[in-house]
C-alpha cells in the first residue's frame, strides 16, 4: 500500500529539489565564467566585426569536447589553435563543451554555412564516426581533419583525413625522469579506460622507468572514464597512501591529480599540455602534444593548394610531441639522461618496445629479437600490461 | 472578464513575461561579460530560430528533450518525483542495439520498429521499477530513480566495454553496429531524423493519456491524495507501475532514436545528459505534457545558438547555462504569483470571499505537482 506525502508535502519537496538543481547549475556555471572571463574579455571586443572583410580571411574551425582551458586534451588543441590565430590573414573558430552527439554534426555544419570555414578540425576521439564522416560528404570541398588516426584508404570521404602523434616517446622520456627522481621507485598511473592508447602510455612509462632503475613499478588505476574529478583525486589519493610518489595520468584533464600530488608533497609528471604552475614544487617533467606546429603545417599545405597526407603521424622526430621544461626537483645528471632518451627516440636508435618483453603475468607479447617500431601497427592494439606494471586489466 | 479568463491569460503571460524577465537578467550579465545584450539576443535568434538550418538545428536537438522530459511529467501527475530518464535512455539504447542487431535482414519497417520498440520496452521496465519499488514498498521514487541512474550506467559500461563490445573498437569501446534496415532516418524533405515526430506525437499522447483519460484522471486523484484515491477504488498500485512504465518507455524510446538515427552502435556517447536536461524541461513545462514541445524547443533553440555565441563573441560555453540558470530560477519563481493577478479587484471589495476560495481552488499547480 502507499504511503505517500500530502500535496503541500509534495510541492515542498518539489521546490527544494527546484532550487538545488538551480543553484547546481548556476554555480557550475559561474565557476567556469570566473576562470573564463579574464580570457574572454580583451578579445571580445574586437570580435564583432562582421564577417565579410575585405580580404577574404582564411577561416579554421576548431571543435572541443570540453572546456578549452582544461590544462589537458582541450587545452593543448587550443593551444595550438592560439598559434595559428597569430599567422597573418587566418581566423579562428572555435567551439567549446560539444558533446560526442549530432550536436557536433550541427557544429560543423554551422562552422562552414554560418562562418565560412574551409578547414575543421573536430578534435574528440568521438567525433570521426558518424559524425565527421557524415559531414565530410555533405561538405565536399571542406577539409577535415580529426584528431585520433583512424583514417582509412577507400573506405573514408577523400577530403578527411586524420593525424595523431606518438605521445608514448614523450611517456617514456618522463618515465626515465621518474625512475630516477623517486626516492622509493614506486610510480603511480592514473588511467581512464584500457584501451591500446592509454596502456601503450602506461607501459612506455614504465619501461622509460625501469630501463634506468630496474627496481621501479608502476601502480595503476583505472577510473574508468575521461573525466571523473572526484574519482581520480580518490586514486591520487590512495596512491600516495599506498607509497607512491611520483605520478603522472592519462586522462582528459589531469588538473586535479597534479593538485593534489603537489598537496601530498609528492612528484608529478603532466600529460596533454603544460601544468606545471599547478604542482611548482613537484612538477618533474610532462608528456606535452605539440599541435601548433601539426596545425601550422596542415594550414600551409592547404593554402598552398596541396593535398595533405590523409594520415598523419608523429613523434619527437616530427615535432608532434614535446615535454614540459625539467622542473625544479630534475636533477642534472637526471636532465642528462633524459635528453639523452629523447635524442636517441629522435633519431630513431632507441626503440621502446622490443624482446625480449614479457607482461606482468609473465608472458612473452615481444620475443627476442624482435623489434617494433613506433610505426608498427600491432602496437596500436595492445592489450597487455609489461612486466613492473602493478595493476590488472578489467 | 471572467475568472477562467483571467485564469488563461495568465497561463500565457506569467511564462512569456518571465521569459523576458530572464532576457533582460541576461542581457545584463552579457554586458558585464563585455559584450552588446542586443548583438547577443539578435545572433541566439540568428542561430536558434533565425534560418531554416539553424531553426532543424532547434528541431534536432529538442527531440530528445521532449522524450525524456516525459519521464518526469507523467509520474509528476502521480505526485512522484522521477529523476531516472539518463538510466532508461541508456538502457533503452543499448536494448535497442540487441534488438537491431538480432533483426538483422529483416524489412526496414520491421527492423526499426523492433529498435524503437525494445527501447520503450526497457526504459519502461527500468522505470516501472522505480515506481514498483515506490508502489509496494514505499521506497523514496525520487532517491531510487537517480541511483537506479547509476547503476544503469553501470550496467551500460560492462556489457559495451564487456560482452556487445565490437573487438574492432579499439579506443572508443562500443558494440557491433545494427543494420541499414534497423537504421532510422531523416523526416521528409528535412535534416531531422524521425526522433522529434517521436517526441510530438508521445507529448500528444500523454496529454490525452493524463489530461482526457480517465486514467489520468485517476492518476491526478492519486497525485492530490493517494489515499483518498485508493478508498474511491482505484487500484492505486497499478496506476502507479503502469504509468511509470509509459514515462520510462518514452525515454527509453530517445536511447532507442539515438541509437537508430544517429550513432548506429551503443557507446559511451550516449551518456550525454538528455535524461537530467529532460527533468529541466519538465519543471520548467510545469509537468503539463503540452507545454513540454515549446519549452524543449526553447532550450535547443538555446543550445544551437550557444555555438554561435561563442564563435561570435568568445562568449565560454557556460554562458547557455547561465542563461538556462536564470531561466529556471525566474520560471519557478515565476509560479508564486499565479492567481494573484485579479482583475476584478475593485469588485472584490464587496464581496471578498468568493474571489480568494476560488483563487485556492483553481490554483493549477497543486494538482500537478
Amino acid at each position: 500500500m502507499i504511503s505517500r506525502a500530502s500535496a503541500p508535502g509534495t510541492v515542498a519537496r518539489l521546490l527544494a529539489l527546484a532550487g538545488l538543481l538551480a543553484s547546481a547549475l548556476t554555480l557550475s556555471a559561474c565557476d567556469k565564467k570566473g576562470s573564463e572571463a579574464a580570457t574572454a574579455a580583451p578579445s571580445a571586443a574586437g570580435s564583432t566585426e562582421p564577417a565579410a572583410a575585405k580580404d577574404k580571411p582564411f577561416v579554421v574551425g576548431f571543435v572541443y569536447v570540453g572546456p578549452k582551458d582544461d590544462y589537458g586534451y582541450n587545452q593543448a588543441h587550443a593551444e595550438g589553435a592560439a598559434a595559428l590565430a597569430k599567422l597573418p590573414g587566418i581566423k579562428i573558430r572555435e567551439e567549446e563543451n560539444v558533446p560526442e552527439t549530432d550536436a557536433v554534426q550541427k557544429t560543423m555544419e554551422s562552422m562552414v554555412s554560418l562562418d565560412g570555414t574551409s578547414l575543421l578540425f573536430p578534435t574528440s576521439f568521438g567525433y570521426f564516426d558518424p559524425h565527421i564522416l557524415k559531414m565530410a560528404d555533405k561538405f565536399g570541398k571542406v577539409q577535415f581533419f580529426h584528431c585520433g588516426g583512424l583514417y582509412q584508404d577507400g573506405k573514408h570521404p577523400k577530403n578527411a583525413g586524420s593525424y595523431f602523434g606518438y605521445i608514448d616517446e614523450a611517456q617514456y622520456v618522463a618515465g626515465v625522469v621518474a625512475g630516477l627522481t623517486s626516492k622509493k621507485s614506486k610510480l603511480g598511473f592514473i588511467a581512464a579506460k584500457p584501451i591500446p592508447q592509454v596502456l601503450r602510455n602506461i607501459n612506455s612509462f614504465t619501461l622509460g622507468a625501469r630501463s634506468v632503475n630496474p627496481k621501479a613499478t608502476t601502480t595503476v588505476v583505472f577510473t574508468g572514464d575521461w573525466s571523473l574529478p572526484v574519482k581520480e583525486a580518490e586514486a591520487a589519493n590512495s596512491l600516495v597512501d599506498q607509497g607512491v610518489d611520483v605520478l603522472t595520468m592519462h586522462v582528459d584533464s589531469p588538473k586535479v591529480i597534479v593538485e593534489t600530488a603537489e598537496k601530498r608533497g609528492i612528484y608529478v609528471s603532466g600529460y596533454h599540455a603544460n601544468q606545471s604552475v599547478l604542482a611548482p614544487k613537484g612538477y618533474l617533467t610532462g608528456a606535452e602534444w605539440n599541435w601548433a606546429k601539426v596545425y601550422t603545417d596542415y594550414v600551409k599545405m592547404v593554402r598552398e593548394g596541396q593535398t595533405p597526407p590523409h594520415l598523419l603521424r608523429g613523434g619527437f622526430k616530427e615535432g608532434f610531441i614535446k615535454l614540459s621544461p625539467y622542473g625544479a626537483a630534475v636533477s642534472a645528471e637526471t636532465k642528462t639522461k633524459a635528453d639523452d632518451a629523447k635524442a636517441k627516440l629522435t633519431d630513431g636508435t632507441l626503440v621502446i618496445y622490443k624482446g625480449p618483453l614479457k607482461d606482468n603475468g609473465g608472458k612473452v607479447v615481444i620475443a627476442e629479437g624482435s623489434s617494433k617500431p613506433e610505426t608498427d601497427i600491432e602496437l596500436e592494439k595492445m592489450n597487455y600490461l609489461v612486466e613492473g606494471v602493478v595493476g590488472k586489466l578489467p | 472578464m471572467n475568472r477562467r479568463a483571467v485564469r488563461a491569460i495568465e497561463k500565457v503571460a506569467i511564462p512569456s513575461g518571465a521569459l523576458a524577465l530572464s532576457l533582460v537578467i541576461f542581457g545584463v550579465f552579457v554586458a558585464l561579460a563585455g559584450a552588446d545584450p542586443f548583438e547577443v539576443y539578435y545572433e541566439m535568434f540568428r542561430g536558434g530560430f533565425g534560418t531554416w538550418f539553424s531553426f532543424q538545428n532547434t528541431l534536432q536537438r529538442s527531440a530528445p528533450l521532449m522524450l525524456t522530459a516525459l519521464c518526469a511529467v507523467i509520474p509528476a501527475h502521480l505526485g512522484l518525483i522521477v529523476i531516472g530518464g539518463e538510466g532508461a535512455l541508456l538502457l533503452g539504447g543499448l536494448a535497442a542495439v540487441i534488438a537491431g542487431r538480432a533483426m538483422g535482414d529483416s524489412s526496414p519497417m520491421v527492423a526499426s520498429g523492433a529498435v524503437v520498440l525494445a527501447g520503450a520496452l526497457a526504459g519502461g521496465g527500468w522505470i516501472a521499477f522505480s515506481g514498483a519499488l515506490r508502489a509496494f514498498r514505499g521506497v523514496n521514487e525520487t532517491i531510487s530513480s537517480l541511483l537506479l541512474n547509476y547503476i544503469a550506467i553501470a550496467l551500460f559500461n560492462h556489457w559495451v566495454e564487456g560482452a556487445l563490445r565490437d573487438p574492432t573498437s579499439l579506443n572508443k569501446p562500443s558494440t557491433r553496429p545494427i543494420g541499414d534496415a534497423a537504421a532510422i532516418g531523416n523526416l521528409p524533405g528535412m535534416d531531422v531524423h524521425w526522433g522529434l515526430a517521436f517526441g510530438l506525437v508521445a507529448c500528444v499522447l500523454a496529454y490525452f493519456l493524463i489530461m482526457r483519460s480517465v486514467h489520468g484522471f485517476a492518476a491526478r486523484m492519486i497525485g492530490g491524495n493517494a489515499r483518498a484515491a485508493a478508498l474511491s477504488g482505484i487500484d492505486v498500485t497499478r496506476l502507479t507501475v503502469a504509468l511509470c512504465f509509459a514515462a520510462g518507455a518514452a525515454a527509453g524510446i530517445a536511447g532507442a532514436i539515438e541509437v537508430g538515427a544517429v550513432h548506429h552502435t551503443a557507446n559511451a556517447t550516449l551518456i550525454a545528459g538528455y535524461g537530467y536536461t529532460g527533468v529541466l524541461v519538465a519543471f520548467l513545462a510545469r509537468q503539463h505534457p503540452l507545454a513540454v514541445i515549446p519549452i524543449s524547443l526553447l532550450l535547443g533553440g538555446i543550445n544551437a545558438s550557444g555555438g554561435l555565441l561563442q564563435r561570435t563573441f568568445h562568449l565560454p560555453d557556460a554562458t547557455v547555462k547561465v542563461l538556462q540558470g536564470i531561466l529556471f530560477i525566474v520560471i519557478l519563481a515565476s509560479e508564486t504569483v499565479y492567481g494573484r493577478f485579479d482583475l476584478r479587484r475593485p469588485r472584490k471589495v464587496a464581496s471578498p470571499v468568493p474571489a480568494a476560495t476560488d483563487a485556492e481552488a483553481d490554483h493549477p499547480v497543486k494538482g500537478a505537482a
